[in-house]
C-alpha cells in the first residue's frame, strides 16, 4: 500500500518536472546589479516578441563557475568584459556575440542623508563601524571598491571593518537595513530616473577605478535559440537603452 | 598545498570555538528548559516544546532574515545592545553565537528531554523521601541518570552548529577569522573555482561527521541500559 502511494507520488513529482520546463523560456545569468533593470526590460521585451525570461542573478564569478559547470544558461550578462571573453576563449560562449550593453557605476551609499559627502571624505573617518563591499573576489563591483579605497590610502585602515556581500545585492540589503552603515554599492541600486532615492551617495569618479563595462555574451545552449538572439539583439535597441540609462548606466 | 593555507586554519579554528560556545551556553540554558518540559503538565508546554522545535523545520533563511532585522541597529534586539553599550551584533562573533544558540537549541532540548523524561518520577520521589532538595537531588541523582542524554545533546549541539550555514552566510558578511566559519570558507572556495581548497575542507567536515555519528552511535545503546 505505502509503496504504491509512493510510487504513484514519485510518477507526478517527475511528471511536473517535465511540464514545468518550459521550451520557451530563455534561461538568461545576469550578474545582481542588472537584475533589477533586466526585470523591467524584460516586461518590455515580453509584450514586443512573445518570449519569457527565466532570470537567475548572482555575481559575475558564481555564475561563471556555474557556466563552466555546465549550467544551462542561454545568454549571459556580467559584471565586467573578462568574463564573457574568457568563456569564449574556453569554448563556453559563441565567439563574436559579445558586447557592451551597459558601463556601470559605483557609488558610495548610506541612507543616513548625512553621512556620505561629495568626495567621499568619510572613509578617513571613524564615523561608521561597518563598510559593505561586494565579494572582491567574485563581483566585479567589488573588486572596483577595493581599487577606490586602495588609491584613496584608506584600505589599510577600513579593511578590519569591511564586509563582504556575496553579491552586490547582499551588499544593498547590508547597508539599507542599517547593519553596515555605508557601502560600496552600484549606482544603478539607489538611483531612480537620475536621482538618488534616498540616503546620502558619492558617484565615485571613474578614474579611482576599472572601468566597470558590463559585456554581455550568447552562450552554447543559446547558439540557435531565436530568443537569446532576439534578446541581445533587444538589449541594443534604444528602448531598452532608455530603460538602462534611467538606472545609472551609461554607454 | 591545500592544507598548509592559514585561511583554512583559521576557519576551522572558528567554527570549533563557536561550536564550543555555543554547546556550553545551550548546556546551561537548554537543561532547565528540557527538565521544565519533562516534568510540567502546564497547558504552555505544548507551545513551548513546538517553539524549542522551530528551527527543525525552518528554512535558515527564516532565521537570518529575522535575526538581521532584530539585531540591525533600528530593530528591537539591536536597540537595546546599542544601548547597553554593546555595539551592534550582525557581522560579529557574538552575533554568531546568539544566532547560532536559535539555531541549534532543539538539538540540545529534545535528547536532554527525553531522557529526563525515560528517567521517569520514581528516583527523584526516593531521592526526596531521604531529604534531598530538589536541587541536590537534580544534580546528584538527575543528572548522573541522564549522563548519556546530556552526552548526546552536547555532541549533537557542536555537530549542527559546526554543520550551520545558511544564518552565517546571511548575518555573517564573511571577515576572516571573526565570522567566515568552514562552511562559509568552502562556500567561497567553490564560487572562485578554488576547488583544491574546497576538496580539502570538505573532506575534513565528512571526516569529522562521520565520527560525531558514529561516536554517537557506540553511545546509544549505553542510553538504553543507564536510562
Amino acid at each position: 500500500m505505502k509503496f504504491k502511494a509512493i510510487k504513484k507520488i514519485t510518477l507526478v513529482l517527475l511528471l511536473s518536472m517535465v511540464f514545468s520546463v518550459n521550451a520557451t523560456e530563455l534561461k538568461v545569468a545576469v550578474a545582481a546589479n542588472f537584475a533589477q533593470t533586466l526585470k523591467e526590460i524584460s516586461t518590455v521585451f515580453e509584450k514586443d516578441t512573445g518570449h519569457k525570461l527565466a532570470i537567475t542573478q548572482g555575481s559575475t564569478g558564481k555564475l561563471y563557475a556555474q557556466i563552466s559547470q555546465g549550467a544551462p544558461f542561454e545568454v549571459f550578462l556580467s559584471a565586467d568584459d573578462e568574463t564573457p571573453e574568457r568563456l569564449i576563449t574556453e569554448g563556453k560562449a559563441i565567439s563574436g556575440t559579445r558586447f557592451t550593453y551597459a558601463i556601470g557605476r559605483l557609488a558610495l551609499w548610506s541612507p543616513r542623508p548625512d553621512l556620505v559627502d561629495e568626495g567621499g571624505q568619510v572613509l578617513k573617518t571613524d564615523k561608521f563601524r561597518f563598510l559593505a563591499i561586494a565579494n572582491a573576489r567574485v563581483a566585479p563591483y567589488g573588486r572596483a571598491a577595493v581599487q577606490v579605497m586602495q588609491k584613496l590610502g584608506v584600505l589599510a585602515s577600513i579593511e578590519p571593518r569591511v564586509v563582504q556581500g556575496e553579491s552586490i545585492t547582499q551588499t544593498f540589503q547590508f547597508v539599507s537595513t542599517g547593519n553596515a552603515q555605508l557601502g560600496f554599492v552600484a549606482l544603478s541600486q539607489i538611483s531612480e530616473n537620475g536621482k538618488i532615492k534616498s540616503g546620502s551617495a558619492w558617484i565615485v569618479p571613474e578614474n579611482l577605478h576599472e572601468q566597470l563595462r558590463q559585456d554581455a555574451v550568447l552562450l552554447n545552449p543559446g547558439k540557435d535559440s531565436p530568443a537569446a538572439s532576439a534578446l541581445l539583439n533587444f538589449l541594443k535597441s534604444d528602448k531598452a537603452k532608455k530603460i538602462i540609462a534611467s538606472h545609472g548606466y551609461q554607454f | 598545498m591545500w592544507i598548509l593555507e592559514p585561511e583554512i586554519w583559521q576557519a576551522i579554528w572558528l567554527t570549533v570555538e563557536l561550536s564550543a560556545i555555543v554547546t556550553l551556553i545551550l548546556l546551561i540554558a537548554g537543561t532547565p528548559i528540557a527538565w521544565w518540559l519533562s516534568r510540567t503538565s502546564s497547558t504552555w508546554k505544548a507551545p513551548i516544546a513546538a517553539v524549542v522545535a522551530l528551527p527543525l523545520v525552518l528554512p535558515p533563511t527564516v532565521l537570518g532574515f529575522y535575526l538581521l532585522i532584530a539585531m540591525g541597529p533600528e530593530g528591537p534586539v539591536g536597540r537595546v545592545t546599542q544601548i547597553l553599550g554593546i555595539g551592534q551584533l550582525p557581522f560579529t562573533f557574538p552575533g554568531l553565537v546568539i544566532a547560532s544558540v536559535f539555531y541549534s537549541l532543539p538539538f540540545m532540548v529534545q535528547p536532554l528531554q527525553n531522557a529526563f523524561e525515560a528517567m521517569g518520577r520514581r528516583p527523584l520521589e526516593v531521592a526526596a523521601t531521604l531529604r534531598a532538595s530538589p536541587l541536590d537531588a537534580f544534580f546528584t541523582v538527575a543528572v548522573p541518570m541522564a549522563l548519556p542524554g546530556f552526552l548526546t545533546a552536547c555532541v549533537m549541539t557542536f555537530a549542527h552548529t559546526v554543520g550551520e550555514f545558511g544564518v552565517v552566510l546571511m548575518i555573517g558578511g564573511n571577515l576572516a577569522g571573526e565570522t567566515r566559519v568552514a562552511s562559509v570558507q568552502i562556500y567561497d572556495y567553490v564560487e572562485v573555482m578554488q576547488y583544491p581548497q574546497a576538496h580539502g575542507l570538505a573532506a575534513i567536515m565528512v571526516a569529522f561527521s562521520f565520527i560525531v555519528l558514529l561516536l554517537l552511535q557506540i553511545w546509544r545503546p549505553v542510553t538504553r541500559k543507564g536510562v
